[in-house]
C-alpha cells in the first residue's frame, strides 16, 4: 500500500528556500523589476536634458560623471526597457482576453523572450557602433 | 434573477466602485503603454544616436521640433505610468498604511519635479 516509490514521487510542497520560479511568475516579477529600475533611471534622463538646456559647463559635468559607469547604466536601461516593452505588449494582448491560457501564455512568454533577446543585442550593438564612431 | 432586477446586483460595482476611483487608474495605465509603444523606440534612437556626441550636436537635435516633440512627448507618458506602476507596487509591498501613503505621497512628488525639470528643459532647447 505504501511502498518505497510513491512515498518518493510524492509532489512536495512550495518552500521558498527550495521552490524553483516557474517561467510566467519570473517573468512577471522582472516586468516589476525592469519597471522600478527604469523609473530610477528617469533621474538619469531628467538630469541629462537639465545640463542640456544648463549649459556646456553643466553637461560637461554630466559626460564626465556618464563616461565610465553611465555607458554601462545606459546598456542595462536598454535591456530593461526593451523587456519591459515587449513583456508590455503580452500585457496589452492579454487585456484583451488573449493568450490567458496556461499554454499559450507561456508560448507568448518565449516570444517575449525572444524578441527580448533580439532588440538587446540589436541596441548594445548600435550603441557600441555610436560609441565608437 | 427577478429579485436581482428589483435591487442592484452586488457583483456588479456601483457608480466609481469602492475604491472610489473607477478603473481610471487601470485604463491610464493602458493608455500611457500604448503612446510609449511608438514613443519609446524614437526616444531609444534619440539617446543612441547622442552618445559621444558633442554639446553643440545634442542641443540642436534635442531642439528640432520632432526629436523635441518626441522627447517631450515620452516625458510625459513614461513619468505618468512610472507614477502609475510605482503606486501599484507601493501598495503591493507596504502594507502599513501611514507608511504605504508616505511613500506613495514622497514618490509622486519626486516624479513631479523630476518630470517637470525633464519637460521645461526640453522646451527651453527647442525655443532657444
Amino acid at each position: 500500500m505504501t511502498d518505497q516509490k510513491t512515498s518518493v514521487q510524492r509532489p512536495l510542497s512550495p518552500h521558498l528556500q527550495v521552490y524553483r520560479l516557474p517561467l510566467l511568475p519570473l517573468m512577471s516579477i522582472t516586468h516589476r523589476v525592469t519597471g522600478v529600475g527604469l523609473a530610477f533611471g528617469t533621474i538619469v534622463l531628467a538630469w541629462w536634458l537639465a545640463a542640456l538646456a544648463t549649459g556646456p559647463g553643466a553637461y560637461a559635468i554630466f559626460s564626465a560623471f556618464m563616461m565610465p559607469l553611465g555607458g554601462l547604466a545606459l546598456l542595462g536601461w536598454m535591456i530593461a526597457i526593451a523587456y519591459h516593452f515587449c513583456n508590455g505588449i503580452r500585457h496589452l494582448i492579454w487585456d484583451t482576453g488573449h493568450a490567458l491560457e496556461l499554454n499559450s501564455a507561456e508560448k507568448a512568454g518565449y516570444a517575449v523572450l525572444a524578441g527580448w533577446l533580439v532588440l538587446s543585442v540589436a541596441l548594445v550593438a548600435a550603441a557600441v557602433f555610436f560609441w565608437a564612431t | 434573477m427577478s429579485q436581482a432586477k428589483a435591487t442592484p446586483s452586488l457583483k456588479t460595482a456601483r457608480g466609481l466602485g469602492s475604491a472610489k476611483e473607477g478603473t481610471d487608474h487601470w485604463w491610464m495605465q493602458r493608455l500611457s503603454a500604448i503612446a510609449m509603444m511608438v514613443l519609446s523606440p524614437l526616444m531609444i534612437l534619440l539617446v543612441i544616436t547622442l552618445i559621444g556626441e558633442d554639446y553643440a550636436t545634442a542641443t540642436a537635435k534635442i531642439g528640432s521640433p520632432f526629436w523635441g516633440g518626441v522627447a517631450f512627448l515620452f516625458i510625459c507618458a513614461s513619468f505618468y505610468h512610472a507614477h502609475l506602476g510605482l503606486q501599484v507596487v507601493i501598495e503591493d509591498y507596504i502594507s502599513y498604511h501611514a507608511a504605504r501613503l508616505t511613500t506613495i505621497i514622497v514618490v509622486r512628488g519626486v516624479l513631479i519635479v523630476l518630470g517637470l525639470i525633464a519637460a521645461f528643459s526640453v522646451l527651453r532647447l527647442m525655443l532657444a
